[in-house]
Parts: structure tokens; C-alpha cells; sequence
């Protein structure tokens, strides 16, 4: 039976739409994979040899278990944010003469062959492996320790399944433990209870009686049940269709009239925002990016490079350019045969694509000016930028946009999801900063700072004198584009 | 209204489509019935410009349609659920197509009180977005939506399939009002032949997309189209 689920995954993934085409991705993801493996190899080798030069005499595993809990925390954290439960299409497989309980476990077991499950060994092992051979602790007792750890590595792996299915639907329902979370770190920070301590001494023990491996062992075959138990539970199709009954949100963004002829595609546009996943993650990211001065004003390092201000400068007005915009018309793609069937002259759906970025940077360009603090050419640069971004990355953005053939699904998490992406996505988003610094950097040092920064401004000014040309040289490419784009967007599956 | 010249389709190497001359007059109800890959969506593809002909043209109104985006003003269509916008209640659904038509809230409201009992109450001001409705009541919103506006063309694609059987009547007698006192032009594909006949003028049978009968809908149509398709089964 293993078998033949085995088989019908590694059909679908042969078999998507995607398999073959984004080889430039999957070339990415297997360099990203190698570089973290190697990386925590370097950090599994090298951790021994660290501790002892950075605590002598001490005994580095007692070091090492003393953090073991903070480690594990923090896996947990990473867990959540970045592993999901993997997804196996059961529809078609209820009516099927399959036992429910073959199918969870196939699940189950294959949620083992993670690669998030696999980067824990290469710390674990070779750091076991110097603590028996340099610090002579028994083969036996290091051995359980190994067990011990990575079978609570692997508990975390199905904890984490637990508290998505929990708290994934409503997320302010974590709240008060993660606050509990933080209360308990705060005390063992401050010694007033040393939590970690006592876990350390734990796994210090369990060196010394590793038959108590077994402890976690069990854990891990009681977490297993668990997620079996409610897996099964949910193989029904009403788990699946009773979460979306909830009430539609009809916020009329009323305030959208005054922008004439492209009102309705504007509020359209704030409502695939506001109503969809991954889209409204853009906008909250925008935010968390506008404190990315921060780290490169204060810092010395950077106070004679102002061309690094530029890039600092297209990226706190921009981020949500960047982020929207370059998936741009893959949002729409859902229900783009209907967007070119209505009536809808192609180049004012651009128009109120542009418009609404433009805002955007004018929104963020607005909250930027508290850096203002950091001196008034910071401010100025900040402004010129802004106004590049209006005039020149827009267009610009919106000219690559028109290579977008891949179709996006709202609904999904923007974690890790790479869904849409292609070549022209890692492309575009160089000119976008690179060339502003060029040109930034070229007259910074050979005229003059205000020079520079006016010139950046004055290149941005043209790009919004220019725009209506500029728009229907769009229009002109994007209806070139269409039937690519139409069949683009009717392939489902990343 | 509505010509296509010479027209024709490819996919990798086969004809999946290929017209050589058909003229639909304004007003007319058209109705195309085919077996499954007899290329009627293909050709509303064609006629909305959603695909690219690989030869020929369609004229909507003697507008080229891949080369001029003047005819969308008057014409409405409902091809299938890529149709729709998920995230948007049924409401704001049609409050936006009817902004593109230029119809305000107003208009729409009262545009849709005739469509109260075809609702049948589980559309309008149930707060749920489009992708949440059963295939029957996101079908039933296209097709309202479709007749937005006052088109002088509306395209229709198996708009009787997934409805319940009082809404196919309900519907039927709604095309059949509308091209006679509109003079709309109707264009609707089928698999039901007893709803095309009681609904089209004109009906026109396509088989592995090429036109084999084209027929004004008499007593007598029925009868024919049924042995029709029944001689494919006689002769086997």
C-alpha cells in the first residue's frame, strides 16, 4: 500500500504544471539546501572544538545541554513559521478500497522525510561523536544521548503538526502562551528560575543512564498517535469544507470614488488585498520594512557610502512596489479570461495598477520621514527615491510584469512559497535598486550629494511626465502578452 | 452581427476547429450543440478573443476581435468559473460589472429584482464570497452578471449545466424574452438538445470541430438532432 502512494506522489510531482520549467528555481533550492547542510555540518564539527576554546575547562556537553531547551524553542519557532504538514489529495481517495489508518501513516511517515528533519543529524552526530572520542565519555551513554536528542528534534516535528492544526485558525488564541513562553524566558534570563538548568542536568542524567532514552522514544510514538488521531478525525469531506463559512467582509473602501475612471479597479484591487493570504502579507511586510533604516543609518559603517543610502532609500518606499508589483498580473490570474472578456481597456487596469502602487509609495514615503532625525539629506534622499520609484521602477516593474505567466493562488501562506516565481522575478528586482545606485554613485563622486540626489529625483519627474506614453507602450505589450498569459494561468499546481 | 471567415485552430498539429464561413444575425438566439472536443468553447474562445486564431478572423459587428477591443463595450459573457472573482460577495460582483458598464448601484439593484426568484434566496445578502457558493449558485451568478448592461451580444456557455431543473426552466424562458423583446443576440452552447431547441432559432451541430448541420429550429428539429447523434451508435 506504501508503495503505491509513493508511486501516485512521485507521479505528481513529475507530472506538475511546473516540473521542468522553473529549473532555475529548483537549481536555487537545491543550493539553499546544500549551503544550510554544509552549514550545519561546519557548526556539528566545529561546536566541540569552539566551546572548548571559548570555556576552558569546562565540559563542553554540559555546556551544550544547558542549552538544549533554548534550541529546541527555537526549532519549535522555526517549525511553525516554515514546515507545514504535507498535503496529500484524499478526495479521490475516499471512495477507494484504502483503510483511512494506511493513509494517515503514509502521511505521518513521510512528514519524517523532511529536510527540516535531516539538518538536526549533522549537528548532533559529529558533536556525539568528539564527545566520545575527546572527552571520553561511554559509547553507550552517548549513544542514548543522540537518541535522546533526536528523537525530541523529531517530537517537535509532530508537535508542531498539533499546534498548527490548533492555532493556525486563530492566531490571537496564541497569544497568551507564547506570552507564558516569554515570562518563563525572562525568569531563567534573570535567574530567577533556571528552567534550562534543570533541563541541562536532565539530559546530564540521561548521559549517565541512557536507557532513558526511551523516554523521549515514547513521547515521540505518543505525539505519533496523537497526530494520527486527528488526522483521522478530519478524513471526511465537511473538515474540509466547514472552515470557510465564515461571514464575507463587505468593506466598501467607499473612500476609493474620488480617483475617477479607475475607482472600481482600485477598490477591486484593495479588496484582493485585504480578502486573500498572501496577498495582505505584502502589505504587513511593508511595514516591518520601513524599519530597515534603522540598522544602516545609526551605523558608522555605512557613513561614507551613501550609495548604500539609495538602496536603503528604493527599498522602505518601494518594498510594497517590489512585493505587489512584481506579480503583477499573476493576482488576477484566477479569473484573468474574465478581466480580458469584460469591459476593461487594458490600459486602464494598468492604469489603476499603477495607481495603487503609487500610493503606496507615497503612503510609505510619508511614514519614512521621521528619518528625518538622522539628517536632513537622509529626508531628501528618501523623497528622490521615492520619486524614482514613482516614475521609473513602476514602469519598469510593470514591464516585467508583462513576462508573468505563472499563476498565483491566494489562499496560500507566503512562507516559502514560490508559487509564481520564475527567472524574471530574481531578475527584475536588481535594475531596480542597482541602477539608481549607479547613477547615484557616479555623480556623488564626481559633482556633488545634492547633484545626485537631484538627478535621482529628476529621473523619477520625467518617468511621471512621460507615464501616459509610457502606459500605452504597456497596454500595447501586455495585449501582445495575453493568450501566453491566459494559458499560463489556466496550469494549476506549483 | 457576428461572422467568421475562414476560421481555424491548431493544437500541436490538430485541427480543433475550422469554420469557413458562418454568419449569426443580429437578434438571433444561436444555439451550438456538439460532443465533448467538438470545439464549442473553442470557437466563444475565438469570438472573445481569448485565444488566437491560428487562421481567419471572427467580426463582432464588423470589429476584428483580435485586433480592436471596441466590441467588449457590447458584449457580455459567461464561459466558466475563471469568470468569477472569488473574494468578492456575489453583490460586489455585480456592483463592479455593472461599474465597467457603466450602471451604478442603483441601477444594479433594481436590475436584479427581477432575478429575485431565480435566486431563490441564497445569493443575495448571505455575506459569502463567490468562492463559497455551490457550482449551481456561482453558475447562476455568471450568467446574471452576463446580462449586465444591455448587451446587444451575450455568449453563453452550457449555461443549463449543474442548474436545477426549475432554474433550466426559469432560464429558458429568460433567453428566450430576451432576444425577442431586447434583440439581443444570444449565442449559447448545449449538451441538453431539448433546451436548445425550445430555446434556439438556429442551431448549428459541430463535430470534431466542423459545422455539419445548421438548422432553423422547426418540430422537426428535435427529432433530427437525436437521430443524429444517435447514428454514431447505430453504426457501431
Amino acid at each position: 500500500m506504501f508503495k503505491k502512494f509513493a508511486w501516485l506522489e512521485w507521479k505528481s510531482f513529475l507530472r506538475s504544471a511546473s516540473f521542468g520549467k522553473s529549473l532555475g528555481l529548483k537549481i536555487l533550492m537545491v543550493f539553499l539546501a546544500l549551503y544550510f547542510s554544509a552549514m550545519f555540518l561546519f557548526f556539528g564539527v566545529a561546536l566541540f572544538p569552539l566551546l572548548k576554546e571559548l570555556f576552558p575547562g569546562q565540559d563542553p556537553l554540559v555546556i551544550v545541554n544547558k542549552f538544549a531547551l533554548v534550541y529546541f524553542t527555537f526549532e519549535l519557532i522555526f517549525r511553525f513559521v516554515l514546515q507545514s504538514l504535507p498535503v496529500m489529495d484524499i478526495k479521490p481517495l475516499m471512495v477507494l478500497p484504502f483503510k483511512k489508518t494506511k493513509v494517515v501513516n503514509f502521511v505521518l511517515v513521510k512528514s519524517l522525510f523532511s529536510f527540516y528533519n535531516f539538518l538536526p543529524l549533522l549537528l548532533i552526530i559529529p558533536f556525539g561523536l568528539f564527545c566520545i572520542l575527546k572527552e571520553g565519555y561511554s559509547t553507550s551513554g552517548m549513544i542514548g544521548w543522540m537518541v535522546a536528542m533526536y528523537a525530541t528534534t523529531l517530537c517537535m516535528n509532530f508537535f508542531n503538526f498539533i499546534i498548527k492544526k490548533r492555532f493556525t485558525e486563530n492566531l490571537k488564541a496564541l497569544i497568551p502562551i507564547v506570552a507564558a513562553g516569554v515570562i518563563i524566558a525572562l525568569l531563567d534570563y534573570l535567574d530567577l528560575f533556571d528552567l534550562t538548568g534543570y533541563f541541562g542536568q536532565l539530559l546530564n542524567y540521561l548521559v549517565l543512564n541512557p536507557y532513558l532514552a526511551v523516554v523521549p522514544l515514547v513521547l515521540l510514538v505518543i505525539l505519533y498517535f496523537w497526530n494520527h488521531q486527528n488526522l483521522k478525525g478530519k478524513f471526511y469531506l465537511d473538515a474540509d469544507l466547514k472552515g470557510k463559512s465564515k461571514a464575507a467582509n463587505t468593506r466598501e473602501f467607499g473612500w476609493t470614488k474620488r480617483f475617477g475612471s479607475i475607482a472600481p479597479f482600485l477598490q477591486q484591487d484593495l479588496k484582493l488585498i485585504w480578502r486573500n493570504k498572501r496577498p495582505k502579507t505584502t502589505i504587513y511586510l511593508s511595514f516591518i520594512f520601513l524599519a530597515y533604516g534603522l540598522i544602516f543609518y545609526p551605523n558608522d559603517t555605512y557613513q561614507d557610502m551613501p550609495a548604500f543610502f539609495v538602496f536603503v532609500g528604493i527599498f522602505i518606499t518601494g518594498i510594497f512596489m517590489i512585493n505587489f508589483g512584481q506579480f503583477i498580473p499573476s493576482w488576477d490570474a484566477s479569473y484573468y479570461s474574465m478581466i480580458m472578456a469584460q469591459n476593461i481597456p487594458m490600459r486602464q487596469y494598468l492604469a489603476s495598477k499603477m495607481g495603487l502602487i503609487t500610493v503606496s509609495v507615497v503612503i510609505l514615503a510619508i511614514l519614512s520621514t521621521p528619518y528625518v532625525y538622522f539628517g536632513w539629506n537622509i529626508l531628501l534622499l528618501n523623497l528622490a527615491c521615492a520619486l524614482y520609484n514613482m516614475g521609473v521602477n513602476i514602469p519598469l516593474l510593470l514591464y516585467s510584469g508583462s513576462f508573468n505567466k505563472k499563476r498565483i493562488d491566494l489562499d496560500k501562506s507566503p512562507f516559502m512559497n514560490y508559487q509564481g516565481t520564475g527567472a524574471s522575478q530574481w531578475l527584475v528586482g536588481l535594475p531596480l535598486v542597482l541602477i539608481p545606485i549607479f547613477f547615484f554613485w557616479i555623480l556623488n563622486k564626481f559633482i556633488s550629494y545634492e547633484v545626485a540626489v537631484g538627478f535621482l529625483a529628476g529621473l523619477g519627474v520625467i518617468g511621471l511626465i512621460l507615464r501616459p506614453a509610457l502606459l500605452t507602450y504597456l497596454a500595447q505589450r501586455y495585449r501582445k502578452r495575453k493568450y501566453v498569459m491566459l494559458q499560463g494561468f489556466k496550469q494549476k499546481g506549483d | 452581427m457576428i461572422t467568421a471567415t475562414n476560421l481555424s485552430k491548431v493544437y500541436n498539429g490538430t485541427k480543433v476547429l475550422d469554420i469557413e464561413h458562418l454568419d449569426i444575425p443580429s437578434g438571433q438566439n444561436f444555439g451550438l450543440v456538439g460532443n465533448n472536443g467538438a470545439g464549442k468553447t473553442t470557437f466563444f474562445s475565438l469570438l472573445l478573443d481569448l485565444i488566437q486564431p491560428t487562421t481567419g478572423n471572427i467580426f463582432n459587428k464588423d470589429i476584428t476581435v483580435s485586433e480592436s477591443e471596441d466590441w467588449k463595450p457590447f458584449t457580455n459573457s459567461f464561459i466558466d468559473e475563471s469568470f468569477l472573482i472569488g473574494y468578492l460577495t456575489p453583490e460586489e460582483y455585480f456592483y463592479f460589472i455593472g461599474e465597467l458598464r457603466n450602471r451604478n448601484k442603483a441601477d444594479i439593484d433594481s436590475f436584479l429584482m427581477q432575478f429575485e426568484d431565480l435566486f431563490n434566496g441564497e445569493i443575495i445578502g448571505r455575506k459569502k464570497y463567490l468562492r463559497d457558493l455551490s457550482k449551481g449558485n456561482q453558475k447562476k451568478v455568471g450568467i446574471v452578471a452576463a446580462l449586465i448592461g444591455n448587451p446587444e451580444v451575450v455568449i453563453l456557455d452550457e449555461p443549463f449545466a449543474n442548474l436545477d431543473p426549475t432554474t433550466q426552466i426559469r432560464l429558458k424562458k429568460l433567453l428566450k424574452d430576451l432576444s425577442q423583446t431586447t434583440g439581443t443576440t444570444v449565442l449559447i452552447s448545449s449538451h441538453d438538445l431539448i433546451h436548445v431547441t425550445e430555446v434556439c432559432e438556429r442551431i448549428v451541430v459541430l463535430d470534431k470541430g466542423v459545422i455539419v448541420r445548421d438548422l432553423e429550429t422547426s418540430e422537426a428539429t428535435l427529432n433530427e438532432l437525436e437521430t443524429y447523434f444517435s447514428a454514431e451508435i447505430a453504426e457501431s
